[in-house]
């Protein structure tokens, strides 16, 4: 018996779990990268979320939604990565478990699951963490081991505190030397992932690079200095979130005016935060800020016609 | 304490502020609407269907209240879902004559159940009719009947038709159905007919319909399915109240001539005339009686037959026995 | 290299017939052939049972202005005039044809011949389209004398030949390109001839580098205004729009015709039968069909008569194998998957592909991840995702300000869906239904501005009668004054007048 459908009759053969696959080889040199920078308690932390996440995805749609589980697209595990990314390595298990279950829970599912939520979760999760444990979330390791509480002022903080020339050299900033969260520190092995998608085409060029651009412009305007703004890019969470938050699928605008558009507001809002607001860091908040704006992006700016004169 | 006063002061500036507001918002955007469409509107099932065919029970309501002041009467007005007791309830409010209306029903024409109409390809599109009727001519044989994916269950907002998993083929439960005729238009094999929902003036429901829709001929018709009118038109010379007619090899029932005396449906060749279990228990009688007259007949001649060999023998043996033979 | 602007998509090419020379399908005993074998109305059949024919005559007649000649593709009796099922399983009238030996009608030219000088002139070549009943051969099967007589408003520049073949598997016209470069590139200059211009481009993806060089080499041979544009591999450079918008870099307005930006596309199949047509007065009667697949045994292209049953294409190409899951007639980005094999050869037919199960099966659908890759992978700049959902759910409003009207159906979008959602599926439920509402929407227009045009008319005519009227009112009373004043002047005061004084 034949099987009958409307053409195209071949497919590309990608698929949810692919794309989220190539994710993870993205963000695999940067996780490398924390767990021999910060040892062991990386390897706990990410493991911990990981797997916290994929039982809260599990328990909730198939016990609270009564649907079918989709843990195979590893979308949750890209989520528990990225929440473990965001945090610092030696946060207890405990608040991982709390901000696995409030970015699957309230990130995700309340939102109707994989497709329908609004924010990028691992981003709810964390800013939830910072704003209920803030002092066990900006608590920095520098060195190895988990349980080693000695703290350093992030370069983020060195920027906040204006004391730009305790500021670390730009070399150690690209490959990690400095203490933040735990994924985040390595811009060099964060932009060899990103690179990566690029070219598997995961992703497309439009977003990070109109963050890493605005964000540029825009520090250059605010600190008056293109090596300051230079330092801006390598710090935090700017590299992290221009290839691997921001370009999240289901909360990032679809077509490419709009993804520059989205890029352009987080590079500024994100400067804005940095420079003016009351946190060190303002990325996840400026993800979070025009994720709320995506659908209104969608609906209002269209992709190049064609065939449609330009006005 | 002082803070607690300037609260109090703001919050109620604030109200006052507000208020006086909205009232002049209120004022000055006045619409009038007539207070009898909200009595109307009231006395309907604000169910929203659209079965009457106006965007929702206040749209019925406002087009009753403008057939009031207009023509002065609610013809071709009809809520299916409250039938004819909302109407006169309606008709109350205004001061006018109900219009009557027989309550109808949502019929499925397409008895090619699974095992009658076997499959000869598989349709692996979107899960709907509407795509696969766009596909190609059908999964079966038969370019009429029912696809079986839903598109009807789909648009019933009553929960009154559903695909029977075992026969394929869609299933309306009577007590739920208000002929809204949502399905109707849903339906792209145009399967689904309103229907008359009792044919005679008796108190149990008694309806005839055929139940197919295969306009091919006869030989391809009876190849495809098991259970399709082979437009055959014994029906048609059956029927003593000319309900049935015959086109493009396809009998239909006019629901509107028909009295359900049940004469087609023991005659159809195929069973495709179905009929309610009233109808059918009479046609259950019809059918033994014709059963009977036939063995009957079947008798008779077998006795002419036996009748006829017996002479033929007593001729051969005439000769012998001529007295006997006569006898 | 060159190629379109928008979107776009790679699927693997698979050319697996691509060096299978083409080869002369068999005549069949019997063969139908379908009188529904173009885009618009299908033809009437004008032959009946008994009736003999030739291999050229004419069978059936065009059923209205968009439709065309369809001929006889054997000799032998006409056995009857009945329904077959099409590649859709829909059932269509054909004429089926008994064959008897291989008589053809005597004014067809069977020579080898290559006929360089062409004759006709440019109504005379439409005309003898027409008379052969030449359709589109990619697989549109437009009409071709009415895509060769475009509105007067267009003014056409150039000629484009579509040879992309950017649809995987098809080598059809590889194949004809390889066998017949020089017919084509003459079929070229008539179509320039048909349309009055002096410039044609012939756009050839860059998978077929045989094919550029050949058609480059032959073009260098006296048809010095014939340019070989070779393209970027990317699907769906065949389509009209983005065909055009790759070779001379205009865009198609939307909602406008092709010939707008002044090209006229032609296929290069239809190129070559315009030659036999013109120069050989040849009807369509044959076509080149590639029937291929991975588990088919010997990919091949044939030269087939149109009428041949599809099964047999199948058998000469060793059979169909156990584990086939889907036949298509055309390619796989836009052919109709058949429900089975009993249908026969049309105009359009550009090969015949054959799927195993495990590669025509469509996996399910989960939920959108509104990745976007739809979106960038639509050459005509739309949002697949949004269209699919708005036709789902009956929003055409929505659909229509998404311009669902300028979807061209090539399939990209589903293709590089990652969460196998059927979109095209639902966007071709969604387009009919808002073109018919600007079709309406335009007819009420249209007939508004009529009426108001005639109500203009009617006050203008009604005032010109009411000045007209008035002016004869004035005329007669200033004769009437004049009467008056003459009589006054004659006999003194007015009686009346007398009296009140």
């Amino acid at each position: 018996m034949l099987n009958v459908s409307l053409s195209p009759h071949v497919h590309s053969g990608n698929s949810t779990q692919k794309c989220m696959g190539q994710v993870l080889v993205g963000l695999s040199l940067a996780l490398l990268w924390s767990f021999w920078q910060f040892g062991l308690g990386a390897v706990v932390v990410t493991v911990s979320s990981v797997a916290f996440c994929v039982l809260f995805e599990f328990l909730i749609t198939r016990f609270l939604m009564n649907e079918k589980t989709r843990l195979d697209d590893l979308s949750a595990v890209v989520t528990g990565v990225l929440l473990a990314f965001n945090v610092p390595s030696n946060l207890p298990i405990w608040i991982i478990a709390i901000g696995a279950l409030v970015a699957i829970g309230v990130g995700k599912m309340a939102f109707g699951g994989i497709g329908a939520n609004i924010f990028n979760p691992a981003l709810v999760g964390r800013v939830f963490l910072l704003i209920a444990y803030p002092v066990q979330m900006t608590t920095w390791p520098v060195e190895a081991g988990y349980a080693d509480v000695a703290t350093g002022a992030t370069p983020l903080a060195l920027f906040k505190m204006g004391n730009y020339e305790a500021l670390p050299d730009a070399l150690d900033m690209l490959i990690g030397q400095t203490g933040g969260a735990m994924g985040e520190i390595s811009a060099l092995a964060l932009l060899i992932g990103g690179i990566y998608m690029l070219v598997r085409k995961t992703i497309t060029w439009h977003i990070p690079v109109a963050v890493l651009v605005s964000a540029f412009v825009f520090a250059f305007a605010f600190y008056g200095c293109p090596k300051l703004a230079l330092m801006q890019l390598l710090s935090g969470g700017m590299i992290l979130g221009a290839f691997f938050m921001a370009t999240d699928y289901v909360s990032s605008p679809m077509n490419s005016r709009g993804q520059l558009l989205y890029g352009v507001m987080i590079g500024f809002l994100t400067i804005v935060i940095r420079r003016f607001g009351a946190y060190p860091e303002g990325m996840s908040f400026a993800i979070l800020i025009m994720n709320a704006f995506t659908p209104l992006i969608n609906k209002y700016v269209k992709p190049q016609r064609f065939g449609v004169a330009k006005k | 304490m002082n803070g607690i006063v300037i609260a109090l002061i703001a919050l109620g500036v604030l109200g006052l502020v507000g208020s006086l507001l909205l009232y002049v918002v209120a004022k000055q955007f006045y619409v009038y609407e007539d207070p009898r469409v909200g009595q109307v509107e009231e006395s309907l099932p604000g169910a929203n269907c659209g079965g009457c065919g106006f965007p929702g029970c206040h749209g019925m309501a406002d087009a009753c209240v403008k057939a009031k002041d207009g023509k002065n009467s609610l013809e071709g007005l009809l809520c299916p879902v409250g039938g004819n007791e909302t109407m006169s309830k309606v008709a109350d409010i205004l001061g006018l004559e109900a219009g009557s209306a027989e309550p109808r029903l949502a019929v499925v024409r397409c008895n090619g159940t699974k095992c009658a109409r076997p499959k000869v390809a598989n349709y692996d599109g979107a899960k709907s009719c509407a795509v696969a009727a766009a596909t190609f001519g059908g999964e079966t044989g038969c370019a009429f009947g029912c696809i079986g994916l839903g598109d009807c269950a789909k648009a019933c907002a009553f929960d009154a038709i559903k695909i029977n998993l075992e026969t394929g083929l869609p299933e309306v439960d009577e007590t739920k159905c208000v002929a809204c005729g949502a399905c109707t238009k849903a339906c792209p094999k145009l399967l689904i007919e309103l229907r008359k929902k009792n044919c005679a003036k008796t108190p149990v429901e008694k309806r005839v319909w055929v139940q197919c829709t295969n306009k091919d001929k006869g030989a391809v018709a009876n190849k495809v399915c098991k259970n399709s009118c082979i437009g055959c038109g014994k029906c048609v010379k059956t029927c003593k109240f000319e309900a049935i007619t015959l086109d493009n090899n396809l009998a239909w029932i006019d629901s509107d001539k028909c009295k359900a005396c049940g004469m087609c449906v023991a005659e159809c060749p195929k069973g495709a005339i179905h009929a309610t279990a009233p109808v059918m228990a009479v046609v259950e009688k019809l059918k033994a009686k014709k059963e009977a007259e036939k063995k009957a007949a079947a008798e008779a001649a077998a006795a002419a037959k036996a009748e006829a060999e017996a002479q033929k023998a007593a001729e051969a043996t005439k000769v012998a026995e001529p007295v006997k033979s006569a006898e | 290299m060159k190629t379109f602007k928008l979107g776009g998509v790679h699927p693997a090419a698979n050319k697996l017939s691509d060096k299978a020379p083409i080869e002369l399908a068999a005549v069949p005993s019997l063969v139908a052939i379908p009188m529904a074998q173009n885009l618009g109305a299908p033809s009437k059949a004008v032959v009946a049972k008994g009736d003999k024919v030739k291999v050229g005559t004419v069978i059936g007649e065009p059923g209205g202005f968009l439709s065309s000649f369809i001929h006889s593709s054997v000799s032998g009796t006409v056995e009857k005039v009945d329904f077959v099922e099409d590649a859709t399983g829909r059932r269509v009238p054909a004429v089926f044809i008994k064959v008897e030996g291989d008589e053809w009608e005597e004014s067809i030219d069977r020579s080898k011949d290559i006929v360089k000088e062409i004759k006709l002139e440019k109504q005379e070549i439409i005309d003898r389209v027409k008379a052969c009943g030449i359709v589109g051969m990619g697989g549109a099967t437009f009409p071709t004398q009415v895509k060769l007589a475009p509105p007067p408003t267009a003014k056409p520049e150039c000629v484009i030949i579509n040879a992309v073949e950017c649809e995987p598997y098809l080598t059809s016209d590889h194949s004809l390109m390889l066998a017949h470069p020089e017919e084509i590139l003459i079929g070229v200059q008539i179509l320039e001839k048909a349309m009055g211009v002096k410039k044609a481009y012939v756009g050839i993806e860059a998978n077929k580098p045989d094919a550029i060089k050949l058609m480059t080499e032959t073009a260098k041979k006296g048809f010095p205004e014939i340019e070989i544009v070779p393209l970027q591999l990317k699907y769906p450079q065949g389509g009209e729009k983005q065909l055009i918008n790759a070779v001379i870099g205009k865009e198609v307005p939307s909602g406008g015709l092709p010939i707008m930006t002044g090209a006229l596309v032609q296929n290069v199949g239809t190129a070559f039968v315009v030659y036999e047509a013109v120069q050989k007065n040849k009807p369509l009667i044959e076509r080149i069909v590639t029937v291929t697949g991975k588990s088919v045994k010997k990919p091949s292209n044939f030269q087939a008569r149109i009428g041949v049953p599809i099964q047999q294409l199948i058998e000469a190409a060793g059979g169909l194998p156990e584990d086939t899951g889907k036949v298509i007639s055309g390619g796989p980005m836009m052919g109709k998957a058949m429900p089975d094999t009993n249908s026969y050869m049309v105009k359009g037919c550009s090969g015949i592909l054959i799927m195993k199960n495990e590669e025509a099966r469509r996996r399910d659908a989960s939920p959108c991840i509104k990745c976007g890759k739809c979106v960038h992978a639509c050459p005509m700049g739309l949002q697949p995702n949004f269209l699919s959902r708005y036709s789902e759910l009956g929003m055409l409003a929505e659909a229509e300000e998404e311009r669902i009207y300028d979807c061209i159906e090539c399939g990209s979008c589903m293709f590089t869906c990652p969460a196998n959602r059927p979109l095209l599926d639902w966007i071709r439920q969604g387009k009919p239904k808002v073109m018919g509402i600007l079709r309406q929407r335009a007819a009420d227009a249209k007939a508004k501005a009529d009426a108001e045009r005639a109500a203009a008319e009617a006050a203008r005519k009604a005032k010109e009668a009411e000045a007209e009227a008035a002016e004869h009112h004035a005329k007669t009373e200033e004769t009437h004054a004049d009467v008056n004043e003459h009589l006054m002047k004659q006999s003194g005061p007015m009686p009346e007048d007398a009296a009140k004084k």
